[in-house]
């Protein structure tokens, strides 16, 4: 600390004011706009067009399907992350690298190739519609997305705490007489749970903001397969920017919150990490 | 340093008591091949497949339609403006951070993610609250014949947003572990601010700077939501190629249909490449990393690590 204060380095001024204007003139004056706008909507208006029988719908379909696909990758992302630190098999890197396609992979194309492969004709289509398992245009489908757009989330978090985790703890408590399983459950699992739970809100946060792929893979009709943003953005091609704005601070105020929590679990994940 | 390699080589010896029995280790790898398979590799496989089904010719006929051509253009050009303000913004940014104590630091950093939490539909809704026709500045810039919503600047603005902490988020963490030691020397023999900046700070943190450029090029190339709100869909103006690819899906015919996978085929390939180039940077930086621990070890411990230092 008592280094910074004669810290030599020049730019400090420079840099520090080019950083809050142009954050400030992208996102923070835009954001604030948004506010204000918003409330210069009465209340009565506020809660007119946030709990239409619509909205609501919308609300139930964004944040159920994303606890569902978020729980997926809470699921088979700890899975994956664990075989890809712990064990060995062929292309092993190659699968590394293949996580981070939901990232890389624009929302529009995974959007497009996830309702073909579940389509009646595509390939998994062809064996799940005729089970009844209908994953293009449905509600499933809308899961099928998100759990794809958020997939990265819960592998990423967890593979670095997986790789510290010490194998010497592993060792002392077989070693002490507990089986395999018993060790995972009581030594392994307490110690990834707050990093899986971390990942799980992320999948979560990343799900419900959502709008690319979901408008491919869904029936997109009012009240039964339209997301939250999908309603925002119908409001706004019929020029009902009051409702739009209404429905935008409900998502932007969930976001936030979970941001927040995000923080609050990244900082209690990291009590134990050695 | 020595924990790590315990660690490597207890990893590489036996360890019984830390491993699963061999068949519910091959039952656990399956299943998440299974599912990485499933969710990972075929709908990009599929991409590819739906962009040939309908044959070589009609594939380059597609992507040759001056509609897409025109898209592609578009594309490039966003990518072009809204890459280098981010890449700047996070020069800027990280400086600071990693460089300077100072009050709201924190704060700072958090402000910093806030796009990431933002919905991309509500990322192009402020834009039209802002400069749409009946937003704040909408009478004005009516008055004065300048169009940015519908037109090509607030498809700019829109990208800027979404993608404006990939830059600084790559790069605060590995400034902030370069130190500024090595600045302060540079100083020390005279030379400028921007001196020591071009020829001190960058080459140190260049492996950081590309993998942030790379990511943030790929979310500007590939946005979706926010730019839809704002493009006006106008086609051959106003389409980006994740535009087009949506019109062509809902133009209908098998024709579209395979162009429209045509089209995204070019994305997934962006895709491909970003994720080419990030497993070679990490690549890079794990060897790099390896180096310098490596010599860590010879210079200080050497009597007593020579014969189990790694190889």
């Amino acid at each position: 600390m008592s280094k910074q204060k004669f810290n030599p380095l020049p730019g400090f001024r420079l840099t520090v004011g080019f950083s809050v204007l142009y954050l400030s003139l992208l996102v923070l004056i835009p954001l604030g706009a948004l506010a204000l706008r918003a409330s210069s909507l009465t209340w009565a208006e506020f809660w007119k067009y946030t709990t239409t029988p619509r909205a609501i719908a919308a609300y139930k379909l964004t944040f159920g399907a994303s606890f569902v696909a978020a729980s997926i990758n809470a699921l088979f992302g700890t899975l994956l992350a664990w075989v890809l630190v712990r064990y060995w098999f062929p292309c092993k890197r190659l699968v590394d690298a293949l996580v981070d396609i939901p990232f890389a992979l624009p929302t529009a194309v995974a959007g497009l190739t996830l309702s073909s492969l579940f389509a009646p004709n595509g390939w998994l289509g062809k064996f799940l519609v005729p089970l009844g398992i209908h994953g293009a245009y449905s509600k499933f489908g809308v899961v099928i997305a998100l759990t794809f757009v958020s997939l990265p989330f819960v592998v990423r978090t967890l593979q670095p705490v997986i790789e510290g985790l010490e194998l010497e703890i592993e060792e002392a408590a077989a070693t002490l007489g507990a089986s395999r399983f018993r060790t995972f459950t009581r030594i392994v699992f307490p110690t990834l749970f707050p990093t899986i739970v971390t990942g799980f809100a992320m999948a979560f946060a990343r799900a419900i903001g959502e709008y690319g792929s979901v408008i491919f893979i869904s029936t997109n009709k009012i009240g039964d397969g339209e997301i939250a943003p999908s309603v925002i953005f119908s409001y706004l091609e019929n020029y009902q920017y009051g409702a739009a704005m209404a429905v935008a601070v409900v998502l932007l105020v969930a976001s936030f919150l979970l941001l927040a929590v995000i923080n609050l679990l990244e900082r209690w994940a990291s009590h134990y990490q050695t | 340093m020595a924990a790590q390699t315990v660690k490597r080589s207890a990893l590489r010896k036996s360890h019984r008591g830390s491993e699963e029995s061999k068949v519910t280790r091959v039952v656990l790898t399956v299943v998440a091949l299974l599912f990485a398979g499933l969710f990972l590799l075929l709908p990009l496989v599929n991409v590819f497949y739906q962009a040939f089904s309908g044959g070589v010719r009609w594939y380059f006929e597609s992507i040759r339609d001056p509609d897409t051509l025109s898209a592609i253009k578009l594309t490039l050009t966003i990518a072009a403006i809204s890459v280098p303000l981010n890449l700047v913004f996070g020069l800027a940014a990280s400086w600071a951070i990693a460089k300077f104590e100072f009050r709201g630091k924190s704060l700072l950093l958090t402000l910093i993610d806030l796009p990431f939490a933002v919905s991309p539909v509500v990322a192009g809704l402020i834009f039209v609250v802002l400069f749409g026709r009946s937003g704040y500045f909408g009478e004005w810039l009516d008055s004065h014949d300048i169009k940015i919503i519908f037109a090509v600047p607030g498809m700019v603005l829109a990208t800027t947003f979404v993608t404006f902490p990939f830059v600084a988020r790559e790069l605060i963490p590995v400034m902030q572990a370069t130190g500024s030691e090595q600045e302060q020397a540079a100083l020390t023999l005279g030379a400028s601010g921007w001196k020591t900046f071009w020829h001190v700070t960058l080459p140190s943190v260049k492996w950081g700077l590309i993998y942030g450029v790379i990511l943030c090029n790929a979310r500007a190339m590939g946005e979706f939501g926010a730019v839809s709100v704002v493009s006006g869909h106008i086609t051959g103006m106003t389409d980006t190629l994740p535009l087009r690819v949506e019109k062509l899906h809902n133009g209908g015919s098998m024709g579209a249909a395979s162009s429209a996978f045509a089209v995204a085929s070019l994305l997934a390939l962006l895709a491909l490449i970003t994720l080419g180039i990030k497993t070679i940077l990490e690549w890079k930086t794990a060897r790099a990393h390896e180096q310098a621990q490596r010599a860590t070890v010879d210079d200080t411990q050497l009597p007593f690590t020579s014969s189990d230092a790694p190889k």
